[in-house]
């Protein structure tokens, strides 16, 4: 701050205040309206403050699953989203610290290429290609299964990319001292590389989670079988039944329990997750 | 390309280092790049059975079509709405934020965790909170004498999924713009309040001009992001419609390819919206290698 204004200083409060009411309002809205069972919502008017029967709702969500047609019960689904994001972001950091350590470590024929065709699915998203991708992965025999969730979406250059400007700043010296002392490079790899890319990986791991744990498109094309569905597409299955109004409490209950591992993994490990963040865009 | 001074030496190992990922790009990348571009050229009919090679004709007729034109129009609308929405509240959020001394940490928490939300969680969120019939904020449109209803008035639409959309990436476009504040030497500051610029003049003249690299990154970002990410918000909420009024270029490849089956002309799209995100790409790879110095 350059000069004393308590009025700047209160306004900025003003402003911050009403910025994080604005943040949160959906997701209280949902809350509340989770604890309320279904009659309420058909008297016409939304409550703004929880009523009782919260235990209900997240009893009957995690119990026996939610009454709803068309959807198998959450926590199935939970998990379901958990190895799948557990595979993309693992499979994601394995495979791109070892082209990246190749990229950078050695010189070898064909390096350009390899680098070029890595470096243009950077910013391919899933739902520009959508059809031929589907295709492939039908033709593979990977509908309905973790492999067809998780591995199409394993290759993106980000990782790679990162990985590559963390290990052009890692001293020459290292390589000079292990080649003296004749480690391999596997060794190297192993004893030098590894530990210092702990942050890095730590990291990248917060920001892959979430990237995993909230895809839509792709599990939806992919899975026909109720077994496969991930949570965040298993809500809005349970939101779009045909005919009849869907039972906002559990929707909504279940929405609140499918933020809920990655919004703490957000406030939880806030320092990675910023480092993560912006060094991904570098 | 830069390598290091010392590299190992071995003819086999980095091809096995790079052959995991270069196996999975090229099935599940180049392949269906490929495929989408020779696919874009054909015309199959809807039950697989005989294709025919059609030239550019996908092409001539999508650019021909009212719908898809009119598609067009809709994703610059919502692109510069969602954008400037997001991008303006949060730049407010963050000069405020950079006022803060021992709060900062406090709030930055309490505005950074939507990242975290799926959007299509986003899009169901806002969706019910504009419920036609008991949504709480069409209870309070209807005090002030509005009649909302997103399922029929395509406006009402257009701004649930802007507002779904910019409220997502509020998070994201904060954190950049906390970073770049504080990365204005406050030295220049100090210096404009001594030769009495009023702190909306700083603002103005001294802060936002040295601020543009982040904002020029995050305008890229961004149109990428409302093009693309927004795919399961829109599908989640309005899913493309009332009508037409809320489908954009990447919701319309999805409806015209999985739901309509038009396979050449959904693969035509692709070609199109890839080529728009190779374009931005190196945009902003050209702009952030001048700005980044290893």
């Amino acid at each position: 701050m350059v000069e004393n204004r308590p009025f700047l200083t209160f306004l900025a409060h003003v402003v911050l205040i009403l910025g994080v009411a604005f943040v949160a309002l959906p997701v209280w809205i949902a809350f509340v309206a989770s604890t309320h069972d279904q009659s309420t919502f058909l008297s016409g008017s939304m409550p703004m403050w929880p009523g009782d029967n919260i235990w209900e709702t997240y009893g009957t969500i995690l119990g026996t699953g939610a009454p709803v047609p068309g959807a198998p019960p959450l926590t199935l689904m939970l998990k379901n989203s958990l190895v799948m994001a557990l595979i993309i972001t693992v499979g994601k950091i394995a495979i791109s610290i070892l082209s990246a350590f190749a990229i950078v470590y050695f010189r070898f024929p064909g390096r350009v290429l390899i680098f070029c065709l890595i470096f243009v699915t950077l910013m391919l998203p899933v739902e520009v290609r959508i059809m031929p991708t589907f295709k492939v992965v039908a033709d593979l025999g990977m509908l309905n299964s973790y492999a067809g969730l998780s591995i199409p979406l394993i290759a993106s250059a980000t990782a790679t990319f990162l990985f590559r400007q963390f290990f052009l700043t890692i001293p020459e010296e290292l390589v000079e001292a292990a080649r003296i002392d004749g480690a391999g490079p596997m060794k190297f790899f192993r004893d030098m590389v590894l530990p210092l890319s702990q942050t890095n990986i730590a990291a990248l791991f917060v920001i892959l989670f979430i990237y995993g744990w909230n895809q839509y498109l792709w599990p939806m094309l992919i899975t026909t079988d109720e077994k496969f569905y991930t949570v965040v597409m298993g809500i809005k299955r349970m939101s779009d039944v045909a005919d009849s109004d869907p039972q906002w409490n559990f929707v909504m209950g279940s929405a609140m329990l499918a933020m809920l591992p990655p919004v703490l993994v957000v406030i939880f490990m806030q320092r990675l997750f910023v480092k993560g963040l912006v060094e991904q865009e570098k | 390309m830069q390598t290091k001074r010392t590299t190992f030496r071995s003819w086999w190992l980095p091809y096995l280092l790079v052959a995991p990922q270069l196996a999975i790009t090229l099935v599940f990348f180049i392949w269906p790049a490929g495929q989408a571009v020779y696919q874009s050229f054909l015309r199959e009919d809807p039950f697989g059975l005989s294709t025919t090679w059609v030239g550019l004709r996908n092409y001539i007729r999508l650019f021909d079509s009212a719908e898809y034109l009119a598609s067009f129009e809709t994703t610059v609308i919502f692109t510069v709405c969602t954008a400037s929405l997001s991008m303006g509240l949060s730049l407010l959020l963050a000069v405020a934020v950079d006022r803060m001394i021992r709060t900062a940490s406090v709030y930055t928490t309490l505005v950074v965790w939507p990242y975290a939300v799926a959007p299509a969680i986003a899009g169901i969120l806002w969706w019910f909170m504009f419920n036609p019939s008991f949504g709480i904020l069409t209870y309070v449109l209807e005090m002030v004498g509005y009649d909302w209803n997103h399922r029929l008035n395509g406006e009402d639409a257009m701004t649930l999924v802007v507002l779904a959309s910019a409220w997502k990436q509020i998070s994201y476009n904060f954190l950049f713009f906390v970073a770049g504040l504080q990365s204005i030497p406050m030295s220049l500051r100090e210096a404009a309040a001594i030769d009495g610029a009023g702190p909306v003049k700083r603002f103005f003249t001294v802060v936002f001009p040295l601020l543009s690299p982040t904002t020029f990154f995050l305008l890229v970002v961004n149109i990428n992001y409302t093009m693309f990410d927004t795919f399961s918000t829109i599908d989640a909420s309005t899913a493309g419609g009332p009508g037409q009024a809320t489908t954009i270029l990447v919701y319309k490849v999805y409806e015209d390819g999985v739901k309509g089956l038009n396979l050449g002309s959904s693969a035509a799209q692709s070609v199109i919206l890839m080529s728009i995100v190779i374009a931005l790409t190196f945009i902003q790879f050209r702009f952030i290698e001048r700005r980044v110095q290893y």
